[in-house]
C-alpha cells in the first residue's frame, strides 16, 4: 500500500527533475492522437523527458527504453477536465475544507484567485487521476457577485506543485444565476458586467484605490483589466438562449474580449450565432430537463448539434464538480449516443479544452514536443466499462492507487480475525 | 420476503378505520374485493396498506399482442438467452425462450443486434415532488418542519406533469418509487408508481403495492433540526427521536390489536382514536408498510438494525448505503437490501468513504445489491451506473456476468418495493414490463429504443408519436424534441 512517506518521496522526485531522465515506449495500441499522426492501429508512442518523442508505426524502440505494451489497448491524450473545483473542495459539506468561493461580505469577487487554495494532497486529485484525468481548470464558484473570482490550469500529478497556471481565466454568471447577484433581473446582470469591463477600463488609466467610485471595487476593477485587455480569458456561465445572444453582442461591442460560456443548455438554438463569433462552449451532455426557466429548451443533442454548427465545443461538469470531475468521459460517451461524433466528443475532453484555456501547444494531443500527459485504457475510453491501466503525466507514470482505492482493498475480503484497522 | 407473510393477519385498524369512513370507495382494487367486510361490527379482513384511500385508477393502456426476437435477452432474475426472444400478449409476459411461434395478430420485432431485459425500477426517486422546473412553489418533497412526520404521504405531493417522469422513461425505467426527503427522522409514506403518463397520480399507483416509510439516518436531520435549536442535533438524537416514535407506535398497536381481538371474540369494544402518524408506524410493526431507510454508514446501519429488532420491525432497505460494503456480512444475514450508487462521493462526511466497487462488493457478500439514482439526471442511465460498478468490480477480480448484474436494476428492486410477484423479471404471467435496448444496455452509446409497460408501448425513441410530451412542455421552446 502506498504511504503518504512514499508519495511525498515521488512527489520530490518529480520536482528535482529525476523523473524527467524517465525513457518509455508505449506499443502496439491503438493511438488517437487528436494531432496530426490522427488515429493510428498498432502505433508507438515514445516518451522522452516529460515529453512525447515521436508518435507513429514501426518507430524503432532506441535501447533502454521500458516498453509497454498496449496491444488490444486504446491511447490517448490526458484527458482534461474543463470546470471543476479539483483541489479546493475536500468534503463539499465541511466548511473549513470548501474554499471554492468567497463570500459577499468580502470587498473583492473579481480579485479573487483560487490558485492560493488549491491542496496539492487532495484526495480528489489521486481518485481523479486514476479514471485518466490528467489536467484540470479550477473555477472559483458562487460567491454572491456576478464575478466568482479567477480560476487556475493544473495537472493532476504527484508533489506539491500542482498549479501550471495561476489567473488563467476569470468566471461570471449572466442569466437566471447572474441576476440573484445584480438586483433580481438578469438586466442588472448584463449591466453589472458591462460597467465592470469600463470601470477596469478606467481604472487601467488612472489606478488610484483612494480616489475610486466604480460600480466594482478598486481590486476587482484592476483584476478585470485582464479581462478587458482579452489577456484573460472570460468564461460566462448562461443557460437562455436570450442570454447567449446578449454575450455575442457583449463581444461584438468589446471585440477584444476572449469570451468562453459555461452552460449554453440552449446553446443548439443560436449555434449559428455562437459559431460566427466564434465564441467557445463548455457544455454538460446530460442536461435534457427544464431544470428551470433558463434551460426548457435542453437537450442531449446540444453538443453535437453546437459541433457540427462549427462552434468549439468542450465537455464538462458546468457545474464545477469537485469529487466526480471523472465523470466527463461518461458524459462525452453520452454526447456521442446523441449524435456527436466519436471523435469529436473525445476532442471535446483533449485538445479542445486545451485550445479554449490557450495551452495547446503544449497539451491535449500525442505530438512530438509536447507535453507527455496519456493514458492507456482497456478499451473506448468513452464506454462506461473502460478504465485506464496506465496514466502518464508529464511522462511520469503515476501508480494507480487513490484512498477509495484503499478502502476498497481493505475491506474486498470480510474475513479474517483481526480488526480491519489493521490492514493497511 | 418475510414482512409479507404478516400482512396476511392484518385486519387492522387502518383498513377498518379506512373503511368505516370510505365504505362507498370503489372495488376495483382486487385485494380489496376479497375483503370480507362485516358490517355489524366494522371489522374487515383485508390488506391495508394495499387498499385504503386515495386508490390506484391505473388501467393499462393498450396492447398488442408482440413478439421481439433474435435479441439478446437478460431476463433479469440472473439468465441470458442468446438469439432468445419474448412473448408479451395481454399486458403479461406469455414465453420467453428461443424460436417462439408469433400469435396471428402479433407485432413481430426483429431485434438482432439489440438486446431486452426488464424494465428498469427505481426505488429512489423524488421526481414529482421535487420536479422540474425546480421551482419553490414545485418544492414538496420534504415536510420540514418537525423531526417525526410519518403522517405526510408523498403521493400527495407527487406533480404528474414532471417532465422527468418522461426522461425516465426515455431511459427505460418501467416503475419507480417517490419518497419523501431525508430532512427527517421519519419522513413519512412513499408511493410506488407505473411510469406511465396520467392526469393523475392515482392514475400512476402501482395497484397493490405496499406502502414504503422513507426515514433518515445521519447528518440530515441532525443539521436541519439542530440548526433550529431543537432535537434531534447528534445522532444520538436521531436515535432517541425514532425510539420515542417507535415506542408510542407499539402503545397505539397495542391498543388497537387489543380492540381487533375483543371484537374478534365477539367482546363489547370501543374503537379507540386514530392517529395518522401512529397508523403509517403500527403499519410498519404490522408487517405491511416497508422501511427504506436513507443511511450511509456502516456503523450506523449497524445500529439501525438493532433497533428493528428492539421493536419487531424490519428495514427493507437502505438507500445511498454509501458505507455498505464494510458490511456486506451484516447486511445479508439480516436479509436487508443496499440500494446504491456507483460513484457518488464526497459530498458531506457520511459520503467520504465512498467508492466505486460498492455495488458488486455488496452483492458479492451475498447481500441484495440495487442500483437507485436519487436523481433526475441519474434515473435516465442506471443501466450505466450498473456497467460502470461491473467494470469496477471486474478489475479487481469480482467478475458478475450482466444477467447477473442487470437483478440489481430490477429483480432486487421489485422485491424492496414487495412486487416482485408481478415485475422485476421476465418469466410467464408477469406484468410484461420491458425494453427494448439498441444494444447492449451496459454500454454509453446504447438507448431504450422501446419500452413497454403491461405490454403497452408507452415509448418509442424512433416515434414522436409513442414519446409523451408533458403539459408543461407545450409551447415553449424545445416542444417534443429529441431529449
Amino acid at each position: 500500500m502506498k504511504t503518504l512517506a512514499t508519495s511525498f518521496i515521488a512527489g520530490m522526485a518529480m520536482l528535482t527533475g529525476s523523473a524527467l531522465a524517465q525513457t518509455v515506449a508505449i506499443t502496439g495500441g491503438t493511438v488517437h492522437s487528436m494531432g496530426p499522426a490522427g488515429t493510428l492501429e498498432n502505433a508507438t508512442v515514445l516518451i522522452r523527458d516529460g515529453k512525447v518523442e515521436a508518435v507513429g508505426r514501426g518507430l524503432d524502440i532506441p535501447s533502454g527504453y521500458r516498453e509497454i505494451d498496449a496491444s488490444d489497448k486504446v491511447v490517448t491524450p490526458g484527458i482534461f477536465a474543463a470546470f471543476t473545483q479539483l483541489g479546493a473542495v475536500e468534503v463539499n459539506a465541511v466548511g473549513g475544507t470548501r474554499d471554492g468561493s468567497i463570500s459577499g461580505e468580502s470587498p473583492f469577487h473579481a480579485a479573487f484567485d483560487i490558485s492560493y487554495a488549491i491542496n496539492p494532497l487532495a484526495t480528489t486529485i489521486p481518485v481523479s487521476r486514476i479514471e485518466g484525468i490528467t489536467r484540470a481548470a479550477v473555477t472559483a464558484s458562487g460567491g454572491d457577485s456576478i464575478f466568482a473570482g479567477q480560476g487556475a490550469l493544473i495537472h493532476l500529478g504527484e508533489g506539491f506543485d500542482l498549479v501550471t497556471t495561476s489567473r488563467a481565466f476569470m468566471t461570471a454568471s449572466l442569466g437566471e444565476a447572474g441576476s440573484g447577484d445584480a438586483g433580481g433581473s438578469r438586466a442588472g446582470a448584463v449591466i453589472t458586467l458591462i460597467n465592470a469591463l469600463k470601470d477596469a477600463q478606467r481604472y487601467a488609466k488612472s489606478p488610484n484605490p483612494s480616489d475610486w467610485d466604480g460600480v466594482v471595487s478598486a481590486m476587482d476593477a484592476e483584476a478585470l483589466e485582464q479581462v478587458v485587455t482579452g489577456k484573460q480569458k472570460l468564461l460566462i456561465h448562461a443557460q437562455r438562449a436570450s442570454d447567449l445572444l446578449q454575450i455575442i453582442r457583449l463581444k461584438q461591442d468589446m471585440p477584444k474580449l476572449d469570451l468562453a460560456i459555461v452552460g449554453a443548455a440552449e446553446g443548439w438554438m443560436v449555434a449559428d450565432k455562437l459559431a460566427a463569433a466564434k465564441i467557445p462552449v463548455i457544455v454538460q451532455p446530460f442536461d435534457n430537463l427544464p431544470g428551470d426557466f433558463s434551460m426548457l429548451a435542453a437537450t442531449q443533442q446540444n453538443a453535437a448539434r453546437l459541433a457540427d454548427a462549427g462552434v468549439l465545443v468542450v465537455i464538462g461538469d458546468t457545474g464545477g464538480d469537485s469529487h466526480n470531475a471523472r465523470l466527463v468521459l461518461q458524459y462525452a460517451g453520452n454526447a456521442v449516443a446523441n449524435g456527436m461524433a466519436w471523435d469529436k466528443a473525445l476532442a471535446a475532453i483533449t485538445l479542445n479544452p486545451a485550445k479554449l484555456y490557450g495551452v495547446a501547444d503544449d497539451l491535449g494531443s500525442l505530438e512530438t514536443g509536447k507535453t507527455a500527459d496519456l493514458v492507456v485504457w482497456d478499451g473506448d475510453p468513452l464506454e462506461v466499462m473502460s478504465s485506464p491501466d496506465a496514466v502518464f503525466i508529464a511522462g511520469q507514470e503515476m501508480d494507480l492507487v487513490s484512498r477509495q482505492t484503499e478502502l476498497r482493498d481493505r475491506y474486498m475480503d470480510l474475513g479474517g480475525d483481526q480488526p480491519f484497522a489493521y490492514r493497511h | 420476503m418475510a414482512h409479507n407473510k404478516q400482512a396476511v393477519f392484518a385486519a387492522t385498524a387502518a383498513a377498518a378505520l379506512f373503511l368505516a369512513g370510505c365504505a362507498s370507495a370503489d372495488g376495483a382494487d382486487p385485494k380489496r374485493a376479497i375483503a370480507n367486510g362485516d358490517a355489524a361490527s366494522g371489522v374487515v379482513k383485508a390488506e391495508p396498506s394495499k387498499s385504503g384511500p386515495y386508490p390506484s385508477t391505473y388501467h393499462a393502456l393498450p396492447s398488442r399482442p408482440t413478439l421481439i426476437r433474435n435479441a439478446v435477452v437478460l431476463d433479469g432474475a440472473g439468465k441470458r438467452i442468446d438469439d432468445g426472444a419474448v412473448l408479451m400478449q395481454g399486458g403479461k409476459v406469455v414465453a420467453i425462450g428461443r424460436n417462439l411461434d408469433a400469435p396471428a395478430d402479433a407485432v413481430v420485432i426483429d431485434a438482432k443486434g439489440k438486446w431486452v431485459t426488464p424494465g428498469i425500477i427505481d426505488v429512489h426517486s423524488h421526481l414529482g415532488v421535487y420536479p422540474s422546473p425546480g421551482v419553490r412553489a414545485h418544492s414538496d418533497g420534504n415536510e420540514i418542519t418537525a423531526p417525526v412526520t410519518a403522517e405526510v404521504w408523498a403521493e400527495h405531493s407527487v406533480w404528474p406533469q414532471d417532465p422527468g417522469f418522461v426522461r425516465a422513461l426515455a431511459g427505460g425505467v418501467t416503475a419507480l418509487q417517490v419518497l419523501p426527503g431525508s430532512a427527517n427522522l421519519i419522513g413519512g409514506r412513499g408511493v410506488t408508481l407505473k411510469n406511465v403518463p396520467s392526469r393523475t397520480v392515482q392514475g400512476m399507483k402501482f395497484p397493490d403495492a405496499p406502502y414504503g416509510l422513507k426515514m433518515a439516518c445521519g447528518e440530515n436531520p441532525k443539521r436541519v433540526y439542530g440548526g433550529k435549536g431543537r432535537a434531534p442535533s447528534t445522532r444520538m438524537g436521531n436515535f432517541a427521536g425514532y425510539r420515542a416514535s417507535w415506542i408510542k407506535a407499539a402503545a397505539y398497536k397495542e391498543k388497537w390489536d387489543d380492540y381487533e381481538s375483543k371484537k374478534a371474540s365477539g367482546k363489547e369494544a370501543k374503537a379507540p382514536s386514530r392517529d395518522l402518524e401512529m397508523d403509517t408506524l403500527k403499519g410498519v410493526l404490522d408487517g405491511d408498510i416497508l422501511v427504506h431507510m436513507h443511511c450511509y454508514r456502516a456503523d450506523e446501519m449497524a445500529q439501525v438494525i438493532d433497533m428493528s429488532k428492539e421493536f419487531g420491525y424490519k428495514v427493507t432497505a437502505f438507500h445511498h448505503a454509501v458505507e455498505a460494503y464494510k458490511i456486506g456480512d451484516l447486511l445479508a444475514d439480516n436479509e436487508t437490501c443496499a440500494a446504491m450508487w456507483a460513484d457518488w462521493w464526497g459530498f458531506k462526511m457520511e459520503a467520504y468513504d465512498g467508492i466505486r466497487e460498492n455495488i458488486p462488493f455488496v452483492h458479492k457478500a451475498g447481500a441484495c445489491a440495487i442500483v437507485h439514482s436519487d436523481s433526475d439526471v441519474g434515473i435516465q442511465r442506471l443501466n450505466q451506473e450498473a456497467a460502470k460498478s461491473l467494470a469496477d468490480a471486474k478489475k479487481v477480480g469480482v467478475d458478475i456476468s450482466k444477467e447477473v448484474a442487470w437483478t440489481w436494476l430490477s429483480l432486487n428492486p421489485a422485491r424492496s418495493l414487495g412486487i416482485a410477484d408481478q415485475t422485476g423479471s421476465l418469466e410467464p404471467g408477469k406484468n410484461a414490463d420491458v425494453v427494448l435496448w439498441s444494444g447492449d444496455p451496459f454500454s454509453s452509446y446504447s438507448k431504450a429504443e422501446k419500452v413497454y409497460v403491461d405490454g403497452a408501448l408507452v415509448w418509442d425513441m424512433t416515434d414522436p408519436a409513442h414519446q409523451p410530451v408533458m403539459d408543461f412542455e407545450l409551447g415553449q421552446p424545445g416542444e417534443g424534441d429529441a431529449k
